[in-house]
């Protein structure tokens, strides 16, 4: 999936720690005053925004699990706030193992497989060439290498309709289209822009002098790249790798145009199990699918925090 | 650091960067631009018959509604995302308890995919079982919530989910910003007397105006590119009531095979990108120079 | 130990002429200092020999050898940062013999060298550490001792000493020198900080604006600078100026000031006089009378800041008399000492 980049105040996002508060902690004797601060109108007002803004950002997250688990006719009778009262894992099966995405009715484990098989060399590719693009465009400049990167970037903020079709006429004259090598190719192509940006702005954090040093010491292109810079590059692998994982796993519509029948990503399968079934809508079984969906992003969101939002002011946005 | 000997191992790393810049961005986008002069149907054909398709693009009654769909759209999610993610940091920012808790939750939904949104709003704003239906269960007959059914409201649905989705994200940018602030301008200002509110409208928010254009940036292209969203939750309906420009192009693509027109539309979307990124160019390239 | 040689140097950035036209000839074995403000081109002057910045035109030798198209490993340099610049995920002993190993040097001479380096930097014990363990001291010894295996024959410093604290820095000037007095290598060291220059130089090469000023020892910068920059920048407190002319009898007349000048040029004219806080001396007697603005203890000695009409003059006491702002004393200048300055282009006049 494109994702457009934020280039301004990237530099200075870079810099900036992770958001966590920039004041100096009180002195211990305000620390205490400020414990057994008045609850004046003001702050019961804030926090009964906050509150408020957190029950409308989690009510669809409640509605989709409390869901999942009714039963059709408890669904039937309404209530789509209420708990469970016959608690059934039954959805959650169909939707992993029962479920009919197209021809088949396999579930919606083929498509998590699928998704899997897409996007971890979607990852790595997108990763390695990013950090050497972003490496040469740092250290070395080559000639022509800023008008390509200014293309890029411009790339990236373009919609995928523009270059959609030449690619998918290249693809087939190539015999490749709808197939795996194809869509971790189109990714590739659409993560460059994001993955070189982060390296080189990485890479521009770092001294100059590191690189002279190594220079002095006889390094070339490549021995400073795996023996110095590439060690250190740790903390934005993290960081690039979590942005891509999201972005190719919750990606629908190169998935849908470039991976063919046999490879279709789980987003792809989602959207054909709840949109184009015929009959009663099983919400239950399609709320189920939505969350098997969404649950490795999510569960990466929750376990990495603080690496998500430097990804995000690092300027890698999903689009 | 300036090399004139010619390196050869810097530029061939780079060739890969080089071939996708050359060929997958600027080769297919020419190469849309040039279908979309010719008369092209299922395939590519030779066939140059000048702005034809353009002509017939703005004739066509589907495609205006969905260029006037993403102007609406853009306004109301563009709008709503900034002010709901600035009021959600400034709110975060007033050191309140369980700040990280808070973010975690605003931000969550940015981690689900535009088609998990869709969807689950969708189910959300089914009229009868979604939420209308809870709220009448409550007791309040008589409410009825269709507008996901409704012509010419349905897009606001879409807003809702969009929004939903995206302010998180503008609240963590807004909030980085304004922690980025020095915090002595708040000790002068409580020096002077100044309440807070009036410290964020007049001092803060126009130091926040980089933080701003970023966060506008975002919003801008993400609107142009609108399409998962669409698909998940209503399938451009009811009708083509939800018809948004990158449906269309998607749709006579790979449907209704008029590759021509597809193309028009397609490099018709180019216009509002460049128009956006030609003053952020322009900008960047007067900063370097000074 | 080699000799280096600048011939006819120009380097262009980024559109702007950096160095123009510089010869410099760096004699083997001596310690020459750059000596300049920020942004006078000394660190892009020692980056070029380096060979880390490309010149546009001119020639660079080393050791009798053209080095103007040399890699930095060829050249036979070995070179210390500002920031240190060691591998962060290298251990002191990797960092040390990273350039070693790329060079495919035999194992044994490798830790030859090592240990050599680490024995005469005092790093025996932290060889195994990583840099973010050690203090910053113990990192510049790291960098130096990385300069060091290289058993080069000339070696660059660029401001190595600017990111530690006084008394380090101190203490590492004087290992420095006593490095400089152990090896005997040439070395090319920059610096911004006047201390630095005159207690390490051999030579001192003060430069401002991408030209070179004047090149001679820390004494002859010092006591006969060639040029109104040279003699405003070196000395702390910085030299007074007074405007004024000869009289033809050699006499100076500036202001309030007169002074008779026994090496003074012939001839009758406007000129610039230059004193150092050194060659004012308070004395009741003195010939000249000013008011104590300021006085400032250093310790071992005073700054007496004295206004003479309309000129603000410093001078320096050694003795413990005690000054109040707004006493008038007496006070006489070392007319042997001064310097005459060209008012129009700034140069010596005079001997």
């Amino acid at each position: 999936m494109t994702p457009p980049i934020a280039q301004p105040v990237i530099e200075s996002m870079m810099e900036q720690p992770p958001p966590l508060p920039l004041r100096l902690p009180p002195p211990a004797r305000a620390r205490q005053r400020s414990r057994r601060r008045r609850l004046t109108p003001a702050r019961i007002g804030i926090y009964a925004f906050l509150l408020m803004a957190a029950a409308f950002f989690l009510l669809p997250l409640y509605v989709m699990i409390v869901t999942s688990f009714k039963p059709m006719d408890e669904i039937r009778q309404g209530g789509i706030l209420a708990l469970p009262h016959a608690f059934t894992l039954a959805p959650w099966r169909q939707a992993w193992s029962g479920v009919c995405t197209g021809a088949a009715c396999e579930g919606i484990r083929g498509g998590f497989w699928n998704s899997v098989w897409i996007t971890l060399p979607s990852t790595i590719l997108p990763i390695l060439i990013g950090a050497v693009n972003g490496y040469a465009l740092s250290f070395w400049r080559p000639r022509g290498a800023r008008l390509l990167f200014g293309i890029l970037l411009a790339g990236a903020f373009v919609p995928v309709q523009v270059m959609i079709y030449p690619l998918v006429r290249v693809m087939a004259l190539a015999g490749i289209f709808g197939s795996l090598p194809a869509i971790v190719l189109v990714h590739l192509v659409f993560a460059m822009p994001v993955m070189t940006l982060l390296f080189r702005n990485y890479y521009a954090g770092l001294p100059d002098e590191l690189f002279q040093a190594a220079r002095i010491d006889g390094g070339g292109f490549w021995r400073i790249f795996l023996q110095v810079m590439l060690p250190m590059s740790l903390p934005i692998i993290v960081v690039a790798a979590i942005m891509q994982v999201t972005g190719v796993w919750n990606d629908y519509i190169l998935g849908l145009v470039f991976a063919g029948r046999d490879n279709l990503p789980m987003t792809v399968e989602l959207n054909n199990v709840i949109n184009t079934t015929t009959g009663t809508r099983q919400y239950n079984v399609n709320m189920a699918a939505t969350i098997l969906t969404a649950l490795l992003p999510l569960a990466l969101y929750f376990l990495s925090g603080r690496w998500f939002v430097r990804g995000i002011a690092a300027g890698a946005v999903k689009g | 650091m300036s090399l004139r000997r010619f390196q050869c191992a810097p530029h061939l790393a780079i060739l890969p960067m080089a071939l996708v810049a050359i060929v997958a961005y600027l080769g297919a986008a020419l190469w849309t631009l040039r279908i979309s002069l010719t008369g092209s149907r299922t395939f590519p054909s030779g066939r140059f018959i000048g702005l034809a398709q353009y002509q017939r693009l703005f004739d066509n009654e589907r495609w205006m509604l969905s260029l006037h769909n993403l102007a609406l759209y853009g306004v109301l999610f563009i709008g709503a995302c900034l002010l709901i993610g600035f009021l959600l940091a400034v709110f975060i920012d007033q050191r309140v308890r369980g700040e990280g808790l808070f973010r975690t939750i605003f931000l969550y939904p940015y981690a689900m995919s535009f088609v998990a949104t869709g969807l689950v709003w969708q189910w959300l704003l089914t009229p009868g079982d979604g939420i209308d239906g809870a709220v009448r269960a409550l007791g309040f007959p008589g409410v009825r919530f269709d507008w996901i059914v409704q012509q010419d409201m349905v897009m606001y649905t879409i807003v809702i989910a969009t929004v939903w989705q995206a302010s998180g994200l503008v609240m963590a940018l807004m909030l980085a910003g304004l922690r980025g602030v020095d915090p002595d301008i708040w000790k002068a200002a409580r020096l002077d007397g100044i309440p807070a509110w009036r410290v964020y409208t007049r001092i803060v928010l126009p130091m926040l105006w980089p933080t701003v254009a970023t966060v506008l940036l975002l919003l801008s292209t993400a609107v142009v590119k609108l399409y998962d969203a669409v698909v998940a939750m209503t399938q451009g309906g009811p009708g083509t009531a939800s018809e948004v420009p990158t449906k269309f192009i998607m749709d006579h693509l790979f449907l209704r095979s008029n590759v021509g027109l597809a193309s028009a539309g397609a490099v018709v979307l180019l216009v509002p990108v460049l128009a956006l990124l030609a003053p952020y160019a322009y900008a960047r390239s007067r900063k370097e120079a000074a | 130990m080699a000799n280096v040689h600048l011939h006819k140097l120009c380097i262009r950035l980024g559109g702007k002429d950096i160095i123009r036209e510089l010869d410099l000839q760096v004699a083997a074995g001596e310690f020459l200092v750059l000596l300049g403000p920020s942004g006078c081109g000394k660190s892009t002057l020692l980056h070029s020999i380096a060979g880390l910045v490309d010149m546009d035109s001119g020639a660079i030798e080393i050791g009798g050898r053209d080095m103007s198209d040399a890699d930095p490993s060829e050249r036979g340099i070995g070179m210390v940062f500002q920031s240190y610049a060691l591998y962060p995920t290298m251990t002191v002993e990797a960092n040390m013999s990273f350039g070693l190993r790329i060079a495919g040097t035999p194992k044994a001479e490798i830790r030859r060298r090592v240990a050599r380096a680490a024995e005469m930097l005092q790093l025996d014990a932290l060889l195994g550490r990583k840099p973010a363990q050690l203090s910053g001291g113990q990192r510049q010894r790291v960098a130096i001792g990385r300069a060091l295996v290289r058993e080069a024959q000339v070696f660059l410093f660029d401001e190595p000493l600017s990111n530690l604290d006084a008394k380090l820095r101190a203490e590492l000037r004087r290992e420095l020198k006593l490095l400089h007095q152990t090896l005997g290598s040439t070395m090319i060291y920059v610096t911004h900080d006047q201390v630095e220059a005159m207690t390490l130089a051999s030579r001192i090469v003060v430069m401002d604006k991408g030209a070179i000023q004047q090149i001679g020892t820390p004494a002859e910068v010092y006591e006969r600078p060639a040029n109104r920059f040279v003699a405003g920048f070196l000395g702390a407190p910085a030299m007074t100026f007074i405007d004024g002319a000869l009289d033809g009898a050699g006499r100076f007349v500036g202001g309030p000031i007169s002074l008779a000048l026994p090496a003074a040029p012939a001839g009758a004219g406007p000129v610039v006089l230059g004193v150092r806080p050194e060659q004012v001396e308070i004395r009741a007697d003195g010939p000249l009378q000013g008011e104590v603005t300021l006085v400032e203890p250093m310790g071992n000695h005073q700054v007496v800041w004295l206004r003479c009409g309309a000129l603000a003059m410093s001078a320096l006491v050694h003795d413990g008399r005690v000054f109040a702002p707004g006493q008038v004393l007496g006070f006489a200048i070392d007319a042997a000492r001064v310097s005459l300055f060209d008012p129009a282009d700034g140069r010596r006049l005079g001997a």
